[in-house]
């Protein structure tokens, strides 16, 4: 089995599980049974000044029959007395010497105020804070979470005050309700901060109920933007971690990545790109504390196949996220489908005929079924196809040797480089369509 | 197994409804294919893929129309299909390891039972306000009948249907198995399309009651779909035992009488034939009560002509399967108590019966389900050329030898599904008007 252990920003885990800052770890209970499940650390739900919540709070996307791909809520920080929290966090440290309890806290912005929570989280036995500049509903119209981090100088400033009165390492949460999340990344080292996290959840509405017209979640027949997170926001996390990853100004940054992870693959992922941990909610909301015994198993096994050491597999992809004009511009690849596994369902004609580059074509088989064939001189090499075909390996992207080096667009347009013949749009097709009609 | 039956329950439909889950679920899975191997299957044509993916969207009137307008009768056919040969049969993930086909007649019948059983709302369909001033009359209110006065009365026709038997729907409201289609759920269908208008004359036998010349008078032209007749007798002594019957008297019997007056409980029943309907002559004995049901056939399982899902759904029941024999007496003190048959073998490419080597069944009931009649006299009567088999010679869209008549149905085809009786109508439909209108 490999050695999980890790490390964010000086904060050590027997794992990098973690649950992020939300409703699973809004009491010592839930973080106790949480470790009890095995995870390696937890967030606590955060800490500020007393607050009351609406009713409704949570709505989700289903997609295609599968529940809850995104969720959005407008829940907001935790609604229990400081002093209760503090006090299971006690309990918890001294149970649990060996998971990393990190705290997390938002208050307004002055800086007693802030050096008094950090202090009380400190000396409840917290591994770590984490400072909620991200949460984009209710509390950022009271000057406080995502208000705070899409002003760089305000996270600079409040990362100050906070490094100037804590004892242990401090993790910056940032928002991804921003235009270019390096600014923010930046701000939070410029300000101390150990590492960041993120990414918080995104500036959502996530659906309206067409029998009412109220948007969801429905609070007495109205909503009000919420934090959108889950499986579909995945892709957007990777992204901005990879930017911070590969920012000259941040790089080696420690970070601790959320947004939409639900296996051990998805955990991978992240920590290809640079995380040393990985924070999840909305699918221990879905599931349960129970589903980290298959990312803990499944990276377990996934390393020892790899022969590869968790350390080794932190950052190993971020050379591979490069700028587009880097990329190689003479590299070629064509669809190819295999006619043994092709059950003839015509999805890769109509997605590539109508989406794409009308580089497939298909007939009426002898069979009944509806034969399918790549037009070579045609194919661009998109995907599309692929993408869409429901059947495992049937089409795959080969790639076509040519006798053309390398050539980017960078050289390219400085005239270092010579482009490799490529399909040419042919004019014809348009033409005798026109012709036709 | 011990189980009683006869008392309810296993006339349950057998393929019962989908929960808005589970519909929602399933037409997800659809692929929504290019040029669609279900829709090519089907006999009328329904665009599958379109009407799923409404489903998926939430638009479930628009996917019951789009299954309506292409088959009248989608809500029974949605039941009553052998989905299984054809539309889900064709389905491409048939091929893909690990899937099933998509359950295409349980989500037609998602989309068709709101429309059809949930009265009021606005109309799907509706003939025109101003009629075009002419008129068809229409031989047999049966699926074919239906297929072609539905499309007739959306373009603008007077159509009136004549009917032999005192309730509409011929075969749907007598002749389909109970549990894939109640009487009371076909006559529901039946009221729903005579929302379009179409004129009803029922208890009235054309050629007895009525003449066909008559009926050719009156109407600018005919459309015939008047099914087939009795399965005739077999011409064995014993034949006019008590107990001996047509299995379609029979299952006509079950589907109009409360089933506690057809049990079969304690019964031994022997069914003849090896098609489609001597399979719903032995599932629905079991359902009936039948102690002991069997199925018997002159020739092999290989040569059954019932579908594979039915003979299984017959396998299941606990049903005998005598083959390679050929019913020669029917023996009892006034009402049936043996059934003798003799051995065949196919010889030379013949089936041989051995009269010298004959075994005896104990049975309190023989059902004849060994093909209907072709109504060779009806159609000669009207003067309707007939082809050998006795079905009325017609063109591809029905069009008779005489003049202004066209036919479709089972008494043209010779008997197949519900679904291809509606097209044959509908086509018929399409031609009569083009007919009339040049």
């Amino acid at each position: 089995m490999a050695d999980l252990k890790t490390n964010t920003a000086g904060i050590e885990s027997p794992n990098p599980f973690w649950l992020a800052s939300a409703p699973p770890t809004n009491t010592g209970d839930q973080v106790m049974r949480a470790f009890d499940a095995g995870w390696g650390g937890a967030v606590w739900k955060t800490l500020g000044e007393p607050i009351v919540n609406t009713w409704s709070r949570y709505s989700a996307i289903d997609y295609n029959g599968m529940k809850m791909i995104g969720l959005n809520n407008i829940e907001l920080i935790t609604d229990r007395p400081l002093e209760v929290n503090l006090k299971e966090i006690v309990e918890v440290k001294k149970r649990y010497p060996k998971n990393a309890l990190i705290v997390s806290l938002m208050v307004e912005s002055k800086r007693e105020t802030w050096h008094e929570i950090v202090k009380k989280a400190c000396d409840a036995g917290a591994d770590g804070l984490e400072l909620n500049f991200g949460c984009p509903h209710g509390m950022s119209e009271r000057g406080m979470g995502a208000a705070v981090g899409q002003v760089p100088d305000y996270t600079c400033q409040i990362t100050e005050w906070v490094k100037e009165a804590s004892t242990v390492p401090v993790l910056v949460k940032l928002t991804p309700n921003i235009t270019d999340v390096r600014y923010a990344a930046r701000a939070a080292k410029k300000g101390g901060g150990d590492g960041v996290s993120l990414i918080n959840t995104i500036n959502s509405i996530t659906g309206i109920d067409l029998d009412t017209f109220a948007p969801r979640p429905t609070v007495a027949g109205k909503s009000s933007h919420g934090g959108y997170c889950g499986p579909a926001v995945k892709p957007i996390a990777l992204n901005m971690i990879a930017e911070i990853s590969r920012d000259p100004e941040t790089y080696g940054l420690p970070i601790s990545g959320i947004g939409g992870i639900s296996t051990w693959r998805d955990a991978a992922e992240f920590m290809l790109l640079g995380a040393s941990t990985v924070q999840v909610c909305t699918a221990v909301m879905h599931y349960g504390f129970r589903i980290v015994e298959d990312m803990i198993d499944g990276l377990s096994n996934f390393l020892d196949e790899k022969d590869m050491t968790l350390a080794e597999l932190i950052g190993a992809s971020v050379k591979r996220v490069d700028d587009w004009k880097n990329l190689d511009l003479n590299y070629v690849v064509n669809a190819s489908i295999n006619q043994d596994k092709c059950i003839g369902c015509g999805l890769c004609y109509t997605a590539c005929n109508d989406g794409a580059h009308q580089a497939i074509g298909a007939k009426r088989g002898d069979n009944g079924r509806t034969d399918v064939w790549v037009i070579e001189e045609n194919c661009v090499g998109c995907n599309l196809c692929s993408l869409v075909c429901p059947v495992d390996n049937c089409i795959s992207m080969k790639q076509i040797p040519t006798d053309a080096d390398p050539c980017t667009w960078t050289e390219h347009t400085g005239g270092s480089g010579k482009l490799a013949p490529r399909p040419q749009d042919d004019q014809h097709r348009v033409t005798e369509r026109m012709n036709r009609s | 197994m011990t189980t009683r039956r006869g008392d309810g329950p296993e006339f349950a439909e057998l393929k019962p409804p989908l929960s808005k889950d589970e519909a929602l679920a399933e037409a997800n899975r659809c692929l929504y294919c290019y040029d669609a191997p279900c829709t090519r299957a089907c006999p009328t044509h329904i665009d599958v893929p379109a009407f799923i993916k409404k489903i998926a969207s939430g638009n479930l009137r628009g996917s019951g129309k789009k299954i309506l307008e292409a088959n009248i009768l989608g809500f029974s056919c949605a039941r009553v299909c052998p989905t299984e040969e054809l539309c889900e049969g064709a389905c491409v993930l048939n091929d893909l390891h690990g899937h099933k086909p998509i359950a295409i007649g349980k989500l037609q019948r998602y989309a068709t039972d709101p429309i059809v059983l949930e009265k009021g709302g606005r109309p799907l369909f509706s003939a025109p306000d101003n009629k075009n001033g002419r008129s068809v009359g229409i031989v047999g209110a049966g699926p074919s009948g239906f297929g072609c006065a539905a499309e007739l009365c959306q373009r603008g026709y007077d159509v009136t249907i004549y009917e032999a038997a005192d309730k509409p729907g011929g075969l749907n409201t007598y002749g389909v198995a109970d549990y894939k289609l109640s009487q009371q759920a076909g006559l529901a269908e039946v009221e729903w399309v005579q929302q379009l208008g179409a004129k009803l004359v029922l208890n009235t036998r054309v050629g007895e009651d009525v003449s066909f010349d008559e009926l050719a008078e009156k109407h600018d032209a005919v459309f015939v779909g008047v099914g087939l007749g009795p399965v005739p007798a077999l011409g064995i002594p014993g034949e006019d035992l008590d107990g001996s019957q047509d299995v379609l008297e029979f299952i006509a019997e079950l589907k109009s009488k409360p089933k506690a007056e057809c049990s079969l409980a304690g019964k031994t029943v022997a069914v003849l034939g090896g098609g489609n309907t001597a399979i719903d002559g032995v599932t629905q004995s079991t359902r009936l009560g039948a102690e002991k049901v069997y199925l018997v056939y002159r020739r092999g399982a290989g040569e059954m002509g019932a579908y594979e899902h039915e003979v299984e759904l017959a396998k299941l029941d606990g049903v005998e399967f005598v083959y390679w024999a050929q019913p020669v007496e029917i023996a009892g003190n006034g009402k049936v108590q043996t059934l003798r048959c003799a051995r065949t073998r196919v010889d030379g490419g013949k089936l041989v019966v051995d009269e010298g080597d004959t075994f005896e069944l104990a049975v309190d009931r023989v059902f004849r389900a060994t093909g209907q009649a072709k109504l060779r006299d009806f159609f000669k009567s009207a003067g309707i050329d007939v082809d050998a088999k006795g079905r009325p010679v017609a063109d591809e869209d029905g069009k008779t030898s005489r003049d202004g008549v066209w036919t479709g149905g089972d008494c043209r085809n010779g008997g197949k599904e519900v679904v291809n009786a509606v097209a044959e109508g509908k086509t018929a439909a399409i031609a009569i008007d083009r007919a009339l209108s040049a």
